[in-house]
């Protein structure tokens, strides 16, 4: 970002137009923003179209079908599948927005700093690193929520933490590409701070990486708090959320398909979405090995 | 030359190839335009031209080969009467190899690591010839021979990483030799190698031609390699041939404007003159117009080259140039300056004074760790012992592995160093690391690497970059930073319009006078050069040299240049030390060490430097062999020198030999 700032501006404009421009004239990017952008809106703009309160119990109409009544349906509590869907991402988008950014900042610092400095502690830190990605994440992730429980103020923190040390690695190998190059032993000659190094002449070179990295990470992290509802250990009920819906409908799957079905097909269309936006993102960058672009 | 074999058959010809690739908006960008071309039987073309110039795309295309998304736009290549664009796959497969065959240019990555040499061979003769069996391993022998390696039985079962270099490439030719072809095409055959086995490698290529009277095809930006070998130049730029003749012709008298200006900004070893350098840059691949390619960049240019481009015009029966005032070419401003770069510096204070440099990569074993005591593995640099006045400039060479950039980055503190004594203007211990250095004492140390497209940030802008120092050192913001950065591009004649653009923008020439800005910034004392021309052009590298010289002088900076070109070198330092496995050989003035060399390895190093010039001939002295280390005891060079004195040489180290007052030797046979 540093050196974006100290662009003139009508430069600093030409070069992220020039980005999201190259997004969307990629079948892949057009398709991926929009599925982005579709969730984000119906996520701020839910409550207003949704049709029927999503908590709103009808007792007279459990487990229907879909009708005009109800497009999509009813759950077995009687409540509108089609409002509950609509609103069913808030939370899940609400949580891992806000902890993509936290895990790659503190992944991709930490990530840096060992690549640059290396040595004893690199060896021995990345040794605890890897023992952290043995692991399953679902355990370590249970483990600290059932200890401090499931509100969004420990959940955020929780999958940036884990989220966070992948990145660790990912940060450490681009940062390892870059350092051997003369320009960081130029600025080492110098006499520049660590710090001014790795924010002034390594950033700027894995920023792309890390962004591109960033977007695959968000929609694994969607995955693992819809997994963590599914589990009863993410939203709450009566709030309404995709990974719950499943959990919820399951049992009824064999006659009331579409109250899985529902929220299935949100939560795979905007994990597609952020895919397919990674993907063209990656190209667009040059950062797509296979296309052979400079990088 | 070699007449006597050759028959007047054309083997190669070229007619009037076009070769482009299209652009986004479905334009066909030329990168080769009208190319023209013949070879007879025997004969050995060199084709010269800078980086762009076309002249790698061309040899491919005379394989009829092109890179992925080129395609040819008219014309045929046709060897022995085949067109090879339109040939079937199996007829070009019979053809290449067999007919014509490549030589590329890093041996290292042609050959095959996990292959060993015999299979190398072996797989191009089972290809490109009728051999059968056990006549296949005999022939394979024979072909490593004929290359001049020793040992071709033993050789077969070495793994490309066994070899060095030299002898990598020579495996290459002798795979190229496989199918006894008519034609061998050579991209950059020598380019990487060391002077010494550079020489070597041209030796055997002009033998090899001769006695198998083959048509070879030398493609280099090295005209004194060239000069060595070919029989005819053809001068490429801009994806044109703008210059066909006879080499004495074309390296005396050449016919057009840019090989004149190329030659003159070669830097020549044989005069203390500094090179002319060529101003302007040549159009990007693809760009060139419908005007003659050198505009821009031409003393002669006139209205009619900027918009009519001239015709290859034949002006005698072998040479043809591109230019529409060949009858003006004596009009050529004076093509040297013939002053001499002698200074006097003895009257200015010592600024550097080292004593027993020594550097070590080797980490001692785990024993000799707890007793604390030092590797006993041979330094990697040892015993380095100089002084440099105020304004002087030092010229550091040696061959790849010789520790020239060890010495550097030791001195910037980039490497530990071992000295009884290394000051810099009498106060400052520069054997202290980096993070102990105050930023008064980095400021005074700057060091310029060798390639800018690795030292430059390319995600900085050219005023970031330039504010780096600026700002670590004199705390400069706003205005005042802004400011001075504009005036340091103006002092590496660079317009001011250039702060907000990004080094891939910019040409290799522009980015290394952005590299030389930074280290001026700092207004050091000390400038540290590693080998900063060797990754630019020849006509670039002049004007790079020239302003370093320039900078020097104006602020009476004293620079440590490093360089395996000793051209360069003689063009740029006042001093010169000759560096062989991390210990000096010999020191002086450069004009002293040039006129008579008395190290043997100084004198192979001199002897085997090229000239572009049909008549002048490297001497081969030293041998050809690659040395890992250097030997535990005795002289340092005792493995290639030619002199050795046995039961002398391999027991005791040399002692420094006084020739005259500062012309130092470390040989034996001067003491």
């Amino acid at each position: 970002m540093i050196v974006l700032s100290r662009l003139p501006s009508w430069q600093r404009r030409s070069r992220l137009i020039g980005l999201i421009s190259d997004l969307i004239s990629r079948p892949s990017g057009a398709v991926g923003l929009f599925l982005i952008c579709l969730h984000l809106g119906l996520a701020i703009g839910g409550p207003w179209i949704a049709p029927y309160d999503f908590k709103a119990i009808s007792t007279k109409a459990l487990l229907q079908g879909p009708s005009l009544a109800h497009l999509l349906g009813t759950d077995h509590l009687g409540r509108d599948i089609l409002s509950r869907t609509l609103l069913g991402g808030r939370e899940a988008i609400l949580v891992t927005s806000l902890a993509t950014p936290l895990a790659m900042m503190w992944g991709g610092l930490v990530g840096i700093y060992f690549g640059l400095v290396g040595g004893r502690v690199d060896d021995v830190l990345m040794r605890v690193v890897d023992a952290f990605l043995s692991l399953p994440w679902i355990l370590k992730m249970l483990v600290i929520i059932v200890t401090f429980g499931t509100g969004i103020g420990i959940l955020i923190p929780t999958l940036a933490f884990f989220y966070g040390i992948p990145v660790i690695r990912v940060a450490r190998a681009a940062t390892h590409d870059v350092v051997a190059r003369d320009f960081i032993q130029a600025a080492k000659a110098r006499g520049h701070r660590t710090l001014t190094i790795i924010w002034r002449e390594i950033m700027p070179n894995v920023r792309d990486a890390l962004l591109v990295e960033g977007a695959m990470r968000w929609s694994w992290m969607l995955l693992a708090f819809s997994s963590l509802s599914f589990l009863g250990f993410g939203v709450s009920p009566p709030n309404p959320d995709w990974g719950l819906m499943i959990s919820d409908a399951r049992g009824f799957m064999s006659f009331a398909p579409v109250g899985v079905i529902a929220p299935v097909i949100a939560l795979s269309t905007l994990i597609i979405g952020i895919n397919l936006t990674a993907d063209a993102l990656a190209k667009a960058l040059g950062l797509d090995r296979t296309q052979k672009a400079p990088v | 030359m070699t007449g006597l074999d050759t028959d007047h058959r054309c083997v190669l010809s070229v007619g009037n190839l076009s070769v482009g690739f299209s652009d986004r908006e479905k334009q066909i960008r030329p990168i080769l335009r009208n190319i023209d071309f013949r070879i007879h039987a025997g004969e050995t073309v060199g084709i010269v031209g800078e980086s762009g110039s076309g002249k790698s795309t061309f040899a491919l295309a005379m394989m009829g080969y092109l890179k992925a998304g080129l395609h040819r736009v008219d014309g045929r290549v046709t060897v022995n009467g085949c067109d090879m664009f339109v040939a079937l796959p199996q007829a070009l497969e019979r053809i290449r190899g067999r007919q014509v065959a490549l030589v590329p240019q890093n041996p290292a990555q042609a050959l095959t690591p996990s292959l060993t040499i015999g299979a190398h061979i072996r797989e191009a003769l089972r290809l490109h010839s009728d051999l059968v069996g056990e006549a296949i391993d005999r022939r394979a022998i024979e072909l490593l021979a004929q290359v001049r390696l020793p040992h071709p039985d033993i050789l077969l079962a070495r793994y490309p990483h066994e070899l060095s270099g030299g002898q990598q490439q020579r495996v290459a030719i002798a795979m190229a030799l496989a199918g006894a072809p008519d034609i061998l095409v050579l991209d950059e055959p020598t380019t990487g190698l060391d002077v010494t086995t550079q020489a070597h490698i041209l030796m055997l290529l002009r033998e090899l031609a001769r006695e198998r009277s083959m048509a070879m095809i030398y493609v280099s930006h090295d005209l004194g390699a060239i000069a060595q070998v070919a029989e005819r130049i053809v001068v490429m730029y801009a994806g044109e041939i703008v210059l066909d003749g006879p080499t004495r012709s074309v390296l005396r008298s050449p016919h057009h404007p840019y090989a004149k200006g190329l030659l003159a900004s070669i830097p020549r070893f044989s005069a203390a003159s500094r090179p002319l350098p060529l101003h302007g840059r040549p159009p990007a691949p693809g760009q060139a117009g419908s005007a003659c390619g050198f505009v821009g960049r031409c003393p002669l240019e006139t209205e009619q080259c900027r918009t009519q481009r001239p015709d290859f015009v034949a002006l005698s029966a072998n040479e043809a140039s591109r230019c529409h005032h060949i009858s003006r070419l004596a009009e050529w401003p004076e093509t040297r300056k013939t002053e001499a770069v002698l200074r006097d510096h003895g009257a200015a204070q010592e600024i550097l004074k080292i004593d027993a440099l020594s550097v070590t990569y080797a980490r001692p074993s785990l024993i000799d760790q707890i007793r604390g005591r030092p590797s006993r593995a041979p330094k990697t640099v040892d015993d380095i012992t100089l002084s440099l006045r105020r304004g002087e400039a030092l010229g550091l060479v040696g061959e790849s592995g010789s520790g020239k950039s060890t010495i550097l980055k030791a001195l910037a503190g980039l490497v530990p160093m071992e000295a009884q004594q290394a000051v810099l203007d009498g106060s400052q211990d520069l054997t202290r690391r980096l993070e102990l250095r105050r930023p008064e004492e980095l400021r005074r140390v700057q060091i310029i690497f060798q390639n800018p497209d690795e030292s430059l940030n390319p995600r900085q802008t050219i005023f970031d970059i330039l504010a780096q120092p600026l700002m670590l050192y004199f705390g400069l913001t706003g205005s005042d930073l802004r400011a001075r950065c504009e005036a340091l591009l103006e002092q590496v004649r660079l317009g001011a319009h250039y702060l907000d653009r990004f080094p891939g923008q910019l040409s290799g020439g522009e980015k290394q006078r952005v590299a030389i800005a930074r280290a001026f910034a700092a207004e050091p004392d000390l400038v540290l050069c590693d080998e900063i021309t060797s990754a630019l052009d020849v006509s670039v590298q002049a004007a790079v040299l020239d302003l370093i010289e320039t900078l020097r002088r104006e602020k009476n900076t004293t620079i440590v240049f490093v360089s395996h070109d000793l051209a360069v070198v003689r063009s740029v330092a006042d001093k010169i030390a000759v560096l062989y496995q991390g210990r000096l050989c010999e020191m002086g003035p450069v004009a002293d060490v040039y006129a008579s060399p008395s190290h043997p390895y100084t004198q192979a190093l001199l002897g085997a430097t090229l000239e572009p010039d049909p008549d002048l001939h490297p001497t081969l002295l030293a041998l050809d062999v690659t040395e890992a280390g250097p030997p535990p005891k005795g002289c340092v060079f005792q493995n290639r020198c030619h002199k050795k004195l046995s039961g002398r040489c391999d027991e005791e180290i040399p002692a420094w030999a006084l020739s005259d007052m500062q012309h130092q030797t470390r040989c034996h046979l001067i003491a």
